[in-house]
């Protein structure tokens, strides 16, 4: 069998995954698939992976990948049985409870595992004044040590202010 | 509203315009957004995708963009109608097969469609005429921006938008445009672009998108990666990579004007041939000569004959468009008889491709002229 990337060497690695319900098959030769990064056979399948989730994959063993695939989640009641079913999640909370073996699906998947790209509105105004609020509790603590309390009284208005504020934007 | 007094029509649909439209069909961009806590539409029970539809739907039907737009439950459409909507990239092939508790909106130009309920709670995308790729993405950027103010999306910090599938985490960004290659596939260096092109982490897919065939020489390029990227970097790399496309693509067909002319005359030729003078022809035959003659036509061996002819035969040629003409139900070859009927009355006034100014050009030998 030929390799599906270069069509010249012998394929050695054989990669299934499925995605949108459809199984993929790929074979691949051995510099392909670590050009790949799917050289780590630890490292690459979408469903195996999470459902070694919670054990470490190099002592998974039968009972240990058994153990992970109780994991449920809460909000909706996902299983890995689920994923590996249809390689998609169940709801939102699922990303928190199965974020154990993400990190490394997400590696072979994208260009990082951390968002840099665009944040609702409201996050941002939330952050912003999570931040401020934060400084000028730093700063309330120390006029308070330094008995400055005519600043001190200022600063605890703003403090009042900005939690009322930030409260505000939650429930929004 | 009714779709089918909605949608344009097939001679409207082919006459928009845009920037390289010669190779480059159309620019789109897509979201995925989904509300926070509900179950994502795969996994959600009825009761949760209504909740899902009911609270999408009136917010999106809001936008001032979406103004004397189309609004709809997936049931309430047919399935010619949804085969028609995914013949016209308005809605996903895997949209089209969604009823009741999945909705679709669609503006008035046909510019914004957004799907509710399809593998994520909200897949918005705009889709322009030619190569309009940040065109594409300031406008469901501000779609988006617009709809977040009341509707509460799944987001975390670190992981950024909490999609359905983890290949659409992050961004949520799917950046893509349809390009019309026929002298890459006939100089044969098309797989040798397809691989370079994914090296560069972009997917080459068909004209239905994944899993598709390339049909009339149309590919779709898109992004892959959606995490650990800024979405304006993706819209500029995909920018970049169809910049290189359309020259190669513009070389392609000089070069082989140049070395094999009488290859590329005989193509268009037959081409021209069996679309005017057939009797009976499937909706894949039609596609890959269609292209032909396009190509034909960028070259200038039709004169006179506008683009938009062409275009709206790729359109009408296709399987819902062709039934929607005729109420009795059609089989596949009662399809093709009517579909060559439609062709040889399209193209009686064509006259045949002229390469005499072309030949004045080009070497006077060719070997193996196939």
């Amino acid at each position: 069998m030929m390799c599906d990337v270069c069509k010249s060497n012998e394929a050695t690695v054989h990669l299934t995954q499925i995605v949108d319900k459809k199984t993929k098959k790929i074979d691949l030769c051995a510099s392909c698939a670590k050009e790949k990064g799917v050289d780590d056979p630890t490292g690459y399948t979408l469903a195996d992976l999470l459902l070694q989730l919670g054990s470490n994959p190099e002592s998974s063993t039968p009972a240990a990948a058994e153990e992970g695939s109780d994991l449920k989640c809460p909000n909706c009641g996902f299983t890995q049985a689920d994923f590996k079913k249809n390689g998609r999640l169940g709801c939102s909370e699922c990303y928190l409870i199965f974020s154990d073996g993400l990190d490394n699906l997400l590696r072979t998947m994208h260009k990082g595992t951390r968002h840099v790209g665009k944040v609702p509105f409201s996050f941002r105004q939330t952050q912003d004044l999570s931040d401020k609020l934060k400084t000028v509790q730093k700063r309330l603590d120390k006029a308070i040590t330094d008995e400055n309390f005519e600043e001190a009284a200022i600063l605890r208005d703003e403090v009042k202010s900005l939690r009322s504020k930030l409260k505000e934007a939650a429930v929004r | 509203m009714n779709i089918d007094t909605f949608i344009s029509t097939p001679t409207e649909a082919s006459k928009r315009s845009g920037p390289h439209d010669r190779i480059v069909l159309s620019s789109r961009v897509r979201l995925a957004r989904n509300l926070q806590a509900l179950p994502f539409p795969g996994f959600a029970k009825k009761a949760d995708r209504i909740k899902a539809l009911d609270t999408i739907r009136p917010a999106v039907e809001a936008l001032p963009q979406m103004a004397d737009g189309f609004s709809d439950s997936m049931d309430n459409l047919t399935a010619l109608d949804k085969q028609i909507l995914v013949e016209r990239h308005l809605v996903s092939r895997e949209h089209a097969a969604k009823n009741a508790g999945s909705g679709l909106v669609i503006n008035k130009n046909e510019s914004l469609s957004v799907m509710i309920n399809e593998e994520d709670h909200l897949r918005m995308q705009s889709l322009l005429p030619g190569l309009q790729i940040k065109e594409a993405w300031t406008t469901i950027d501000a779609v988006d921006s617009a709809l977040e103010k009341t509707l509460p999306f799944a987001f975390s910090p670190t992981l950024g938008y909490l999609t359905a599938c983890p290949t659409n985490l992050g961004t949520g960004i799917r950046v893509s445009a349809m390009l019309h290659l026929p002298a890459l596939v006939l100089s044969e260096q098309i797989n040798q672009i397809v691989q370079a092109v994914n090296k560069l982490g972009l997917a080459v897919r068909g004209l239905y998108g994944e899993g598709t065939e390339a049909l009339g020489n149309v590919f779709q390029v898109s992004n892959q990666m959606t995490l650990g990227e800024v979405e304006t970097d993706i819209v500029e790399r995909l920018n970049k990579v169809l910049a290189q496309l359309i020259e190669h693509e513009e070389n392609a067909r000089a070069s082989l004007l140049e070395k094999k002319p009488k290859t590329v005359f005989n193509h268009i030729g037959r081409a021209y041939g069996i679309l005017a003078n057939s009797h009976s022809i499937s909706s894949k035959e039609s596609m890959n000569l269609l292209s032909l003659m396009r190509l034909g036509l960028d070259l200038g061996v039709f004169a006179d004959v506008p683009r938009a002819l062409v275009d709206e035969l790729f359109i009408t040629t296709q399987p819902a468009h062709l039934q929607k003409r005729y109420s009795e139900k059609l089989t596949a070859e009662e399809r093709d008889l009517l579909r060559a009927d439609m062709l040889r009355e399209r193209l009686k006034e064509v006259r045949r491709p002229d390469t005499s100014k072309l030949e004045s050009l080009s070497p006077r030998s060719e070997k193996g002229a196939n």
